[in-house]
């Protein structure tokens, strides 16, 4: 995939310097995400800390959390992130009709696994177990929260992205920015695969 | 009198604000208010009256070129660094009279403000924005580069850093700034026991400005990765490029930390959730563990920088190769492991064990051997040079000896058992201050003296910078020996009111110290006003751009260095190119030919998304929810207006680069 991508960009490129210009940002891209990794291993470490074994007298997570509507969730953003690879291979093609439709699918995935995760917190309020209800709600919603707020903006990069496509097309400052946004959304897939071990996994387990 | 800024339902315009937030009726805050204001107002005046508004506004403010926003941090690090020694001032001189005679006249929730601000500032708007400068300032142009690699960013990530700084100093005169310390420890920075608007300045004033400081971190690694001139491998890189490399991959990795920490007490103090609370599951020993976790590699943050600068400038003045430059940069890399497993040596005393206290003891044992290895390396490679006993070199000798006294008291306080007796104690205190101010203030200035006339054309005044240098060295240690022998006494610190008169005698002389101290300070800026006057003047002026005869890339443009850095990217062929240039006769030189050269646009999308964030900060502080959320919205839609812009560069064509070049040239004689 690389191969393409660069003889691609180098074809569409004007001189060597737009060539530099997609390796200097997608390396800064990845370099960021980095940093928004090390954000979340502190949000789990907090985690950690929090659920072991203080609940105080708040709701047991075990009594709350429905692994089959998890798995669900977790399914929608999975496939989400196959349906953003058919999107980059077919930017890559320069096929644009498909790209969106397979972005505007991702986009869709995305949605859906947001509104799933947007109803669990609203059961599980509903039952008791608020952010504010004890220290480990308050964590379980800080992680959970933060990886849903990530996806939100990764939608709303999903639009800008509809936008710039609209006006310039499949240029390659646009390829760009769609690489970068396709490294966040599958960094966000691996960081719900923790979520998804970690906090209900082990929190129904263990 | 203290200002109430404990307010039960916010008015939904105005939230917590009202008339009586303003501490008019503060003996020491009135005057400070007035002379702001005043001051103020005659600098709109003047930049009006003049018609500077323009050029502020395009060459400055919308600027994103390294080297102007480095001078701009540079620039208010040193306006910070007056207020944050003013602090010290108050605090030095409330101690010395609250010791025997009576009550001194700073009542306990001001003092408690001071101690908390001026730690604040020093670490975060004066040593931070120093380093950040010199980042800006030095890397691109010792690695052959144009600007960073993201400059949009850069520009970006220093307004985020000043909507810091005027977030702290509005603390100032609108309502009050925290009084808990400057890790806001919990459950003291707790909505239940600081429930006034002072812990929420130091939230919003360092999220907003830590997240400038994440923005820089992936800036300069991928500028410094990226960006290299062909040639220059990694054991090519100067070791000021090395440190800066290290010392980013640090604020990458531990600011997340902080940005967390601070949004969960943020959770905490405005929604009521149980992070950090007494009950409900909440631990306050997380927080400190994870402000730590930040803190500990944060000073190596800050640290690693200054060794780099230490290391050019005995380089440069001793006139000869850096001695052992692998051992230098491996040392360095041991440091940035080491540095992360140090962090609980700030709370032996909290429990953790023999066990636990045993390990963190040695781990920062061991880090003083790295930090050993670097000053033999400078000491040797001063060894057979022909040193030059500049001013920046007095700064350097006077760096390893005090910097090294600091070291040791930190190696006594890493023992468990001896820090259960001092720790707390003034001797703590007078060991990181024998760090900060003998490592990196004095690693600061000797890099000071020694770029200065590579970014504004002239130097400073030698007699008066070893002048500078000799008050600080003797005022530093007038003002803290005595302040290690009182935390040796037992005095702790933070202490409004001094009841033991046989701490009285180490009050005085340290007081004393502070006079000379400010001595040193006032001679610094003096030095700078008036070798401002003088940079025409042969003895200041640096005609062609090399005034040190230096080894390193940044001396080969002229001074200030053009706008584009290099007309041709220079290829490496050696640690030191210029030097190595030099004495193979290809320095200098006028290029077979120039090409046109492609350049970042200004814009004004950094300052902008700065202001909003400010508006931002100051609404949340304040509960002013609307004006919250305009700030919010302006903020992220500036940024994406800022990605549909077109047009964001542009080519310098041949003719302006030759132009520029050849006048140069001309002028160093080539």
């Amino acid at each position: 995939m690389s191969n393409t991508t660069h003889s691609e960009l180098h074809h569409a490129a004007h001189d060597d310097h737009h060539h530099d210009e997609s390796e200097k940002v997608i390396f800064g891209f990845w370099i960021y995400i980095m940093s928004d990794c090390l954000l979340f291993a502190t949000l789990f470490a907090v985690y950690a800390v929090l659920s072991n074994g203080f609940y105080a007298g708040g709701v047991d997570p075990k009594s709350l959390i429905d692994l089959n509507f998890v798995l669900g969730e977790t399914a929608l953003l999975l496939f989400s992130s196959f349906t953003f690879g058919m999107a980059m291979l077919y930017a890559y093609q320069k096929n644009e009709f498909a790209m969106k439709a397979w972005l505007i699918v991702t986009f869709l995935l995305g949605a859906g696994f947001l509104v799933m995760e947007l109803y669990e917190f609203y059961h599980f309020s509903h039952e008791g177990a608020t952010p504010f209800s004890n220290g480990y709600w308050s964590a379980f919603y800080a992680l959970v929260g933060t990886h849903g707020m990530h996806v939100f903006w990764g939608m709303i990069w999903m639009i800008a992205m509809f936008v710039h496509f609209a006006r310039d097309g499949i240029t390659e400052s646009n390829l760009i920015r769609l690489s970068c946004l396709s490294l966040f959304w599958h960094f966000l897939d691996i960081i719900w695969i923790c979520v998804f071990s970690f906090v209900y996994l082990f929190g129904v387990y263990s | 009198m203290a200002v109430n800024t404990v307010v039960e339902n916010p008015d939904p315009i105005f939230g917590k604000l009202s008339l009586e937030v303003i501490p008019y009726h503060d003996p020491v805050v009135l005057p400070v208010m007035i002379m702001v204001i005043l001051g103020g107002i005659f600098m709109t005046g003047l930049i009006t009256y003049k018609g500077w508004w323009g050029y502020l506004w395009n060459e400055w403010l919308t600027s994103v070129d390294h080297k102007k926003i480095g001078i701009m941090y540079i620039i208010v690090a040193i306006v910070m660094l007056l207020r944050g020694f003013a602090d010290a001032f108050l605090m030095r001189s409330h101690q010395a009279l609250a010791t025997s005679f009576d009550t001194g006249y700073l009542p306990p929730e001001h003092y408690d403000q001071i101690f908390t601000a001026h730690g604040v500032i020093m670490i975060f708007f004066v040593i931070t924005p120093i380093v950040a400068g010199l980042f800006n300032l030095i890397t691109p142009l010792q690695i052959g580069a144009r600007d960073v690699a993201f400059p949009f960013l850069n520009s970006l990530s220093f307004w985020f850093f000043m909507a810091g700084v005027v977030l702290i100093n509005a603390s100032l005169f609108i309502g009050e700034f925290a009084s808990m310390g400057w890790l806001a420890y919990v459950p003291l920075s707790g909505i239940e026991y600081s429930p006034g608007v002072g812990v929420d300045y130091w939230i919003w004033s360092l999220q907003i400005s830590g997240i400038g400081t994440t923005l820089t971190a992936v800036n300069f690694i991928a500028t410094i990765i990226k960006l290299r001139a062909p040639g220059m491998g990694l054991w090519k890189m100067p070791v000021f490029t090395w440190t800066a490399l290290v010392a980013n991959a640090l604020a990458l990795v531990i600011f997340p930390i902080l940005t967390v920490t601070i949004f969960l007490l943020t959770f905490d103090r405005y929604f009521g959730t149980h992070f950090f609370t007494n009950e409900l599951g909440g631990n306050q020993m997380m927080y400190v563990n994870l402000i730590w976790a930040w803190g500990h590699p944060e000073v190596y943050f800050l640290i690693l920088p200054i060794f780099g600068v230490i290391s050019e400038v005995v380089a440069t003045f001793s006139k000869k190769r850096i001695f052992g430059y692998k051992t230098l940069i491996w040392a360095i890399l041991a440091i940035a492991v080491l540095s992360f497993l140090v962090w609980l040596h700030h709370f032996f005393t909290m429990g953790s064990g023999a066990a636990v206290n045993s390990f963190f003891g040695v781990m920062t044992m061991v880090i003083a051997i790295p930090t050993g290895v670097k000053l033999f390396n400078w000491i040797f490679t001063m060894y057979k040079g022909r040193v030059e006993m500049n001013a920046a070199m007095w700064w350097v000798i006077a760096m390893l000896v005090t910097f090294t006294v600091g070291g040791m008291t930190g190696v006594m306080l890493s023992i468990p058992s001896n820090d259960f007796v001092l720790h707390n104690s003034m001797f703590l205190v007078a060991h990181f201050h024998n760090v900060l101010i003998g490592g990196a203030f004095y690693g600061f200035m000797a890099g000071l003296f020694y770029w200065f006339p590579k970014f504004t054309g002239f130097k400073l005044n030698e007699a008066m910078g070893k002048m500078s240098c000799a008050l600080w060295f003797v005022g530093f240690f007038l003002a803290w020996v005595p302040m290690y022998l009182a935390g040796f006494d037992g005095m702790t610190r933070r202490l409004n009111y001094v009841d033991n008169p046989e701490w009285a005698i180490y009050l005085y002389i340290a007081f004393a110290g502070v006079l000379v101290i400010a001595a040193g300070l006032g001679l610094i800026v003096l030095n700078i006003a008036w070798s401002m006057l003088k940079r025409n003047d042969p003895a200041y002026k640096d005609v062609d751009g090399d005034p040190w005869d230096a080894p390193t890339l940044e001396w080969m443009t002229d001074s200030p260095p053009q706008f584009y850095n290099f007309a041709v990217t220079p290829h490496i062929h050696d640690l030191e190119e210029l030097r190595y240039r030099k004495k193979n006769g290809m320095a200098f030189k006028k290029p077979a030919k120039y090409s046109r050269i492609h350049m970042p646009k200004n814009t004004w999308a950094g300052v902008v998304i700065g202001v909003f964030s400010m508006a931002f900060g100051f609404a949340m502080v304040w509960h002013l929810w609307w004006l919250a959320i305009i700030g919010f919205v302006g903020m992220v839609g500036s940024f994406v207006m800022y990605n549909f812009e077109r047009n964001k560069d542009y080519y310098v064509e041949i003719d302006e680069v030759e132009a520029v070049e050849s006048e140069w040239l001309a002028r160093k004689k080539v």
